[in-house]
């Protein structure tokens, strides 16, 4: 029977008269296709000397000679040693431990070597060394093998050789001192007692010299007001894991604020810990303007502006001294303040406060409330030394330098030309001096001014030592040869100075005075060497008219701009490391950008706007800010941030370099220009500018929408008086009509993984700060290719681990769950949804480190057509590269989207202008693992390198393996304890302690995949 | 008849002509190489017993010094006949004395080799320094002539005739065979036309290719088969392709394990030391062969073989010291090296991952079971395919060593237990997983 249904080919079809139908009738296409035009030129065709059989035998040679040329396989050569040093083995891995200092980060390594080149950065953990390497540290291993250093010493442009360079420094001082023209060195905070001493002696041979101290990042007033009471420049080291309530006023501890490395103290007070019930961990309140990881990982997080921040720090200081210093604050601010401050001063020796504000008066209330407290967690005993500069001698050099009464200049591990807000003036100041030097990395901004480009070894090719903190002393030992023509600036001082020697036999000659009850190889072995600290006293300050000065400071007229630093990129230093470029912002998400950050009501009075754009990408308006004085800084790109305080802007610091930088890299804009008085607040107004940014950011997704099951957060009330199902819920499914637990429903059937090892990854929460260093680490460790800033706009990043950051969309997490589950009807559904798409004002905000689940039932062997990933008995998906054809089915079918797809080649390609694209970058690369093609699928492979390499160490040491052995680049990199990789089957081991703990759960835990990464419930003590 | 004796003239030629040519290669191989020149007795008797000198040279003496090449100490060949024997007694039993005596030859002698004092030798009584004596004494030795084939080539001579010598005969009588079959055919031919009869002629046939072609089963079978075998050798030539078996590219330097691990007897894991211990096997520095080569600068006259003289191990051994900067006439380091570049044979792809240790100490696998009898190459070639399916095969038959090892004590119990097997393989073990060789 036919029908008598009518099917339309196309809407045209409706319309009776359109010729297109009766076209399309006689036709395939509407349009004629040019065929005739082409084929029809036949002079043209005629006139080429190429005929169409020419052209086949072209096609049909030049494939027959690349199919034979493929035939011949290539010659490998092995040059083994002449003289094989007798503790370098190929392929067995040396360490090396040493301490890193270079102005800005600092920490206490060891040094992974192979073959006598240093590929991988780890944490040294032998006590007494303990501060850990973050993102850039963990990252400098690649700046050793930047192929935009420096490579031998330049006079005036020219390449020149050393004997050059001293004969022309020495003539120049010998020069100043006839003339009686000012000497100055111009550094970074040393914190080197032998360097010090070195200059010392430098400035008493040369009584016209002096040395100023410069950070680009200043610290000065608090320096300033610690020398104000306890008589020297240092900043307090503190020890926030003996802290109950922690109060930030404006500082970012677990970011870089006074050098940062508070994450591990920090960290241990988070875990909940203590008898069952009763399990405690610390408070802490953050009142900041910018988002940061501290406001991030606080309990209660208020959003304010510096100049509200200043009463704060007044009532503050009110509450806890008993003091009555009128306070101007906004009620509602009032009241949270108040709150935190009561709670501080209840919690007496355990409380502690901390203040970014960068004035002296408020560092001043800073020690006073904490003398108050009496706090633990604050001492003056054993201060950090790593910030020393003093903004106005700086102000002074430049001052004297533009009056031309500066003789010779010589300078190391700065880049004034860049950095310094004033710059035109220090580059004006600069053409009036006889002589200048720079000792640097690579030919910046100022080594390309300056009449001596003295090119510098990196921190891995130097001797030196650091004492980070009083009492601790730290060697730098060199764990490569220098790979160019380098030479230190100690080793000049030093033959100015007229010793003879280099600055080794100088460090060992002055070892016996810094270091007593040790030895000098014992030191070198261990990197660091933990002696007595001499304790100074507190003298007295007028802290009164110190919080009287401060609560009538004004509050600026326009928008407040807050200046920062990233974790990625830090002070600059590194701004040609791709791996840095590429990491993430862990709160923007945003890589290879810097950007103002708006708070979403301002963003809405300038129409400043961010969008999510058909591929997937995010855009954002443009703005020019304007400072108080005229200083403009235009085209910056514009994130609206969630929780940035209403009239205070971010900007951070560090980006916009231009000079000896690859072009991928020349990114972001310089916030420096902007950074007047070494102030990092600036009364600013933004305007819009036409145009759309492109940025390359991770995550489009801002909001976790109620999905409690990914992030799983409760009160540490909720965690004391309920069960574990309560805040910890087992997901439920129906089978047979009856609710059972989804695991217990299985497609798979279940291999035994109880003999041999099983690894278990576990992640707590709690301790996680999204500090990033395991990003690093894990790229430095797996060859993990950087793909550049298209690509990751493309959504086509290679991270194998990703620290995903959620906003909560109500207040609290808990406030999205309630709204969720309040939706009643498809409408309400459709709009509440909607609504929760945006972040709150102020939400909380959650980290969570994703990697492959490595899931014992794993979605993703299924559907792989030739079996290219597959499970071992120890747990780990393993992925066979040589087998993947890339069909990408895998990563469709991956519930976590932790696949990686290598769309390009990455390695060898001039498109990806990337360290694995010279001969010096690939030099990083980890020998133990492939370097992956393009077309093939990879991911986390939980670092099943290490753990073969640690098996076989027992193997050949007929021993069991230990608990604690089994790391992951992830798990050693991570210090805060937050992640804890290890055997379960070793039921003594921590990671299956973790495993039975009650806060442990599995992400996505109702798809049944039974993944071997377990996260903890995050507990906020809220 | 004038045909016939023709015709047996020619067979009588070509009989006599192989029976002459059989004998003359018979005749050829009755000869034998000459036997070596036996060493002439000693020509300077100076009342010492060669015999014994030449065993307390070698145990005293040789570490330093040679009969005939300057090593630590100088060539000692005639050093009778340099030094009066009180001297040398005096000399041997404390030559520093001597030379702070100020005697002239002593200084002289120190000076000379750069200054490097000779161990004294108190306890070598005169009469064994006589011995010495008469044993360096000795008329240099005429090398034996290299006896052909010694080690490199088999037996081949031994059975008396060679195979090719028969093979050669036997064809020759084929072909002979074949020509008087002609002739035969020729002369039967003469004689049909020479009485007369008619040869009838031949009906003519189709071609064979044309009825092959008519015979569509025929081209049917046969096409199949030759699709077929075409397969075969196309998959043969595909399967190949990347396998480098018996690979054995020409070294800058010929060294011959042969000499090293073969006739010296040297362990495998004195040069590939890293093999105990680390992923790779190591190709041994070059300060490791001086460890030998400092006082072996040439071989011995019977390491030599046909195909390759003493002449030409020597002078390889002179490629090792141009490399390694060794001035052999001064006996110093100069410091110029040229580090040297080995043709690398044996290439694993870069995503798999093969660690030494673990097969050579830890499952105590022979290094022959996959480098094949390096002992016997004289040129090192890969002896194994390298490929997944030969890794494979291996860790499915190879029973895991775990005596004396504690790390599998646990594991194998339970392991062996839950499969029910005395003896676990590598495979059980979890030696099939793909990630525990690719990552």
């Amino acid at each position: 029977m036919s029908s008598n249904k009518k099917y339309w080919k196309s809407v045209e079809e409706l319309d009776g008269n359109s010729s297109i139908v009766e076209a399309l009738k006689n036709n395939e296409f509407v349009e004629e296709i040019p065929t005739d035009e082409f084929l029809g030129n036949g002079g043209l065709l005629s006139s080429s000397s190429t005929s169409r059989r020419d052209f086949l035998k072209y096609v049909g040679f030049s494939t027959a000679a690349a199919t034979l040329a493929a035939c011949e396989g290539p010659v490998h050569m092995s040059i083994p040693y002449v003289v094989q040093p007798e503790q370098i083995i190929p392929g067995i891995a040396d360490y090396y431990a040493t301490t890193v200092f270079d102005g800005f980060d600092f920490a206490n390594l060891l040094v992974k070597t192979r073959e006598g080149r240093p590929i991988k950065i780890d944490n040294n953990t032998i006590e007494g060394a303990k501060f850990a390497a973050n993102a850039r540290v963990h990252a400098s291993i690649l700046s050793l093998y930047d192929s935009m250093r420096l490579k031998e010493p330049k006079i005036a442009g020219k390449n020149a050789t050393w004997i050059d360079v001293d004969s022309k420094i020495k003539s120049s001082l010998a020069d100043a001192k006839a003339k009686g023209g000012q000497v100055v060195l111009l550094t970074s905070t040393l914190a080197s007692p032998s360097t010090e001493k070195l200059i010392a002696e430098f400035t008493s041979n040369n009584p016209n010299a002096k040395h100023v101290i410069y950070d680009a990042v200043s610290s000065s007033e608090t320096l300033d007001a610690f020398e104000t009471v306890y008589g020297e420049r240092a900043l307090v080291d503190y020890d926030f894991s003996k802290a109950a309530v922690i109060v930030s006023v404006g500082a970012d501890f677990l970011g870089d604020w006074q050098g940062g490395n508070y994450d591990s103290g920090y960290a241990k007070g988070r875990i909940p810990q203590g008898p069952k019930g009763s399990q405690k961990i610390s408070r802490h309140f953050q009142f900041e303007a910018n988002m940061t990881l501290s406001g991030a990982a606080a309990d209660k997080r208020v959003a304010m502006s510096t100049a509200n921040q200043k009463q704060a720090l007044v009532l503050i200081y009110n509450t806890v001294v008993g003091a009555a210093v009128p306070v101007i604050l906004d009620a509602k601010l009032k009241a949270e303040v108040t709150k935190a401050a009561l709670q501080l001063k209840a919690a007496g020796s355990a409380g502690v406060l901390v203040s970014g504000i960068q004035d002296k008066n408020a560092q001043l209330l800073v020690l006073a409330i904490n003398q108050a407290l009496a706090s633990s967690s604050f001492s003056s005993i054993g201060t950090r030394q790593i910030r020393k500069g003093s903004n106005e001698k700086v102000a002074q050099l430049v001052k004297d330098m533009k009056a031309g009464s500066v003789h010779t200049l010589i300078m190391s591990g700065v880049n004034p030309a860049y950095s310094l807000p004033n710059s035109t003036d220090f580059v004006e100041g600069l053409k009036k001096v006889s002589l200048s030097a720079s000792f640097s990395l690579r030919e910046d901004e100022t080594a390309s001014l300056t009449t001596i480009a003295a090119a510098a070894p990196h921190y891995l090719e130097s001797w030196g030592d650091v004492s980070i903190t009083k009492g601790n002393y730290g060697l730098t030992q060199p764990t490569i040869r220098p790979l160019f023509n380098t030479k230190q600036f100690q080793d000049l001082l030093l033959s100015v100075n007229g010793f003879v020697g280099s600055y080794y036999d100088y460090l060992k000659s002055n070892f016996a005075s810094n270091v007593s009850g040790s030895t000098w190889n014992q030191v070198l072995h261990d990197g660091v060497f933990v002696g007595e600290a001499s304790s100074v006293s507190a003298g007295s300050a007028d802290y009164t008219s110190a919080a009287n000065a401060l609560s009538q400071s004004k509050a600026v007229q326009n928008l407040e701009l807050v200046l920062y630093t990233k974790t990625g990129l830090g002070d600059g230093q590194q701004a040609n490391n791709p791996w840095l470029q590429e990491f993430p912002d862990p709160i923007t998400r945003v890589s290879w950008d810097n950007y103002v950050t708006v708070s979403h009501a301002d963003a809405k009075l300038l129409k400043l706007t961010n969008e999510i754009v058909a591929n997937g990408g995010l855009d954002g308006s443009y703005a020019t800010i304007t400072t108080a004085d005229g200083v403009k800084l235009e085209n910056v790109p514009v994130i609206v941030q969630p929780g940035q305080a209403v009239g205070t802007v971010g900007l951070a610091l560090g980006y916009g370099k231009k000079v000896a930088l690859k072009e991928e890299m020349q990114v972001g804009v310089n916030g420096y220009s902007l950074y007047k008085g070494f102030n990092n607040v600036q009364s600013v107004s933004l305007t819009k500018v036409d145009g759309d940014h492109q940025f390359a950011c991770v995550q489009g997704q801002k909001t976790l929408m109620g999905r409690g099951d990914i992030i799983k957060e409760t009160t540490l009330e909720i965690f004391n008086t309920k069960d574990a199902e309560h805040w910890n819920e087992k997901p439920m499914v129906s089978l047979d009509h009856k609710e059972v637990e989804a695991t217990a429903v299985d497609l798979w059937t279940s291999f035994d993984r109880s003999i041999g090892q099983h690894f278990n990854l576990s992640i707590d929460l709690n301790a996680c700060t999204g500090c990033g260093s395991c990003v690093i680490a894990c790229h430095a460790e797996n060859n993990v290719p950087v793909v550049g800033k298209d690509e990751i706009r493309r959504s086509r990043d290679m991270h194998w681990l990703r620290i995903d950051r959620y906003y909560s969309s109500e207040e609290t997490f808990a406030g999205d769950n309630e709204r969720k589950e309040n939706i009643a009807g498809l409408s309400s559904s459709l709009s509440t949804f909607n609504e929760m798409e945006h972040a709150s004002d102020n939400p909380q905000v959650s980290f969570q480190p994703v990697m492959c689940q490595h899931c014992n039932h794993a979605p993703c062997e299924t559907v792989c057509p030739v079996a290219a990933t597959s499970h071992g008995r120890q747990g780990q998906n393993q992925m066979a590269y040589n087998r993947c054809v890339g069909t990408r089915y895998c990563a469709n079918n991956c519930p976590y989207k932790v696949r990686r797809f290598n769309w390009f080649l990455y390695n060898n390609n001039s498109e990806f202008d990337f360290n694995m694209n010279d001969d010096l970058g690939r030099m990083v690369l980890n020998p133990d693992v492939a370097v992956r093609s393009r077309g093939v699928m990879e991911k986390c492979s939980m670092c099943i390198q290490k753990t073969q390499a640690t098996i076989l160490t027992a193997k050949n040491e007929g021993r069991e393996v230990v608990d604690g052995e089994f790391q992951t680049a992830c798990s050693s990199a991570c210090t805060t304890g937050a992640m804890v990789f290890g055997d379960i089957n070793d039921k003594e081991s921590q990671v299956a302690k973790l495993v039975e703990d009650e806060r442990m759960y599995h992400l996505l835990e109702h798809v049944g995949t039974k993944p071997n990464v377990i996260y903890h419930v995050k507990v906020r003590n809220t | 008849m004038k045909k016939v004796g023709d015709h047996n003239s020619i067979s009588k030629k070509l009989f006599l002509s192989l029976a002459l040519m059989l004998s003359i290669s018979i005749s050829s191989l009755a000869q034998e190489a000459a036997p070596a020149a036996s060493a002439t007795t000693a020509v300077v008797s100076q009342g010492g017993d060669p015999v014994k000198g030449k065993e307390l040279f070698n145990t005293n003496c040789a570490a330093c010094h040679k009969l005939d090449a300057k090593a630590t100490g100088p060539a000692l060949r005639g050093v009778g006949a340099k030094h009066d024997k009180a001297w040398i007694y005096k000399w041997v039993h404390n030559s520093n004395d001597l030379i702070k005596s100020g005697d002239a030859d002593a200084v002289k002698l120190f000076n000379d080799n750069n200054k490097v004092p000779m161990t004294a030798f108190p306890a070598l009584a005169e009469a064994d320094i006589d011995n010495i004596i008469a044993y360096t004494m000795e008329e240099k030795a005429a090398a034996p002539a290299p006896v052909a084939g010694t080690v490199a080539g088999t037996n081949e001579n031994a059975g008396g005739i060679s195979n090719n010598v028969i093979l050669g005969a036997l064809a020759l009588v084929m072909l002979i065979l074949i020509v008087m079959l002609f002739l035969v055919n020729n002369v039967l031919r003469k004689v049909a036309a020479a009485n007369g009869i008619v040869v009838a002629p031949k009906e003519p046939t189709i071609p064979i290719w044309k009825a092959f072609v008519r015979n569509q089963f025929l081209v049917l079978v046969t096409s199949i088969f030759l699709l077929l075998a075409s397969g075969f050798f196309v998959y043969g030539y595909l399967m190949q392709i990347g396998v480098d078996q018996d690979y054995s590219p020409v070294q800058p330097i010929h060294y011959s394990h042969r000499i090293h691990a073969g006739s010296n007897g040297i362990n495998c894991n004195y040069c590939h030391s890293a093999a105990r211990v680390g992923k790779t096997a190591g190709i041994p520095s070059l300060n490791v062969c001086m460890n030998c080569h400092k006082n072996i600068s040439e071989v011995s006259d019977t390491t030599s073989t046909a195909e390759y003289s003493k002449d030409f191990y020597d002078k390889e051994i002179q490629k090792l010291y141009k490399a390694v900067g060794w001035d052999k006439d001064n006996q110093k380091y100069t410091g110029v090296t040229q580090p040297v570049k080995w043709v690398r044979i044996h290439n694993l792809q870069s995503f798999v991952y093969f660690n030494h240790s673990q097969h050579v100490n830890v499952a105590g696998v022979e290094c022959q079971t996959c480098h094949g009898p390096v002992q016997t190459y004289e040129i090192q070639k890969q002896f194994a395919p390298l490929t997944m399916k030969w890794c494979i095969d291996c860790h499915r038959k190879t029973e895991v060593k775990m005596e004396g090892n504690d790390y599998y004590t646990k594991i194998h119990e339970q392991l062996s237990k839950k499969y029910g097997v005395d003896k676990l393989t590598a495979a059980q073990m979890g030696g099939l997983e793909c990630g525990k060789c690719h990552y």
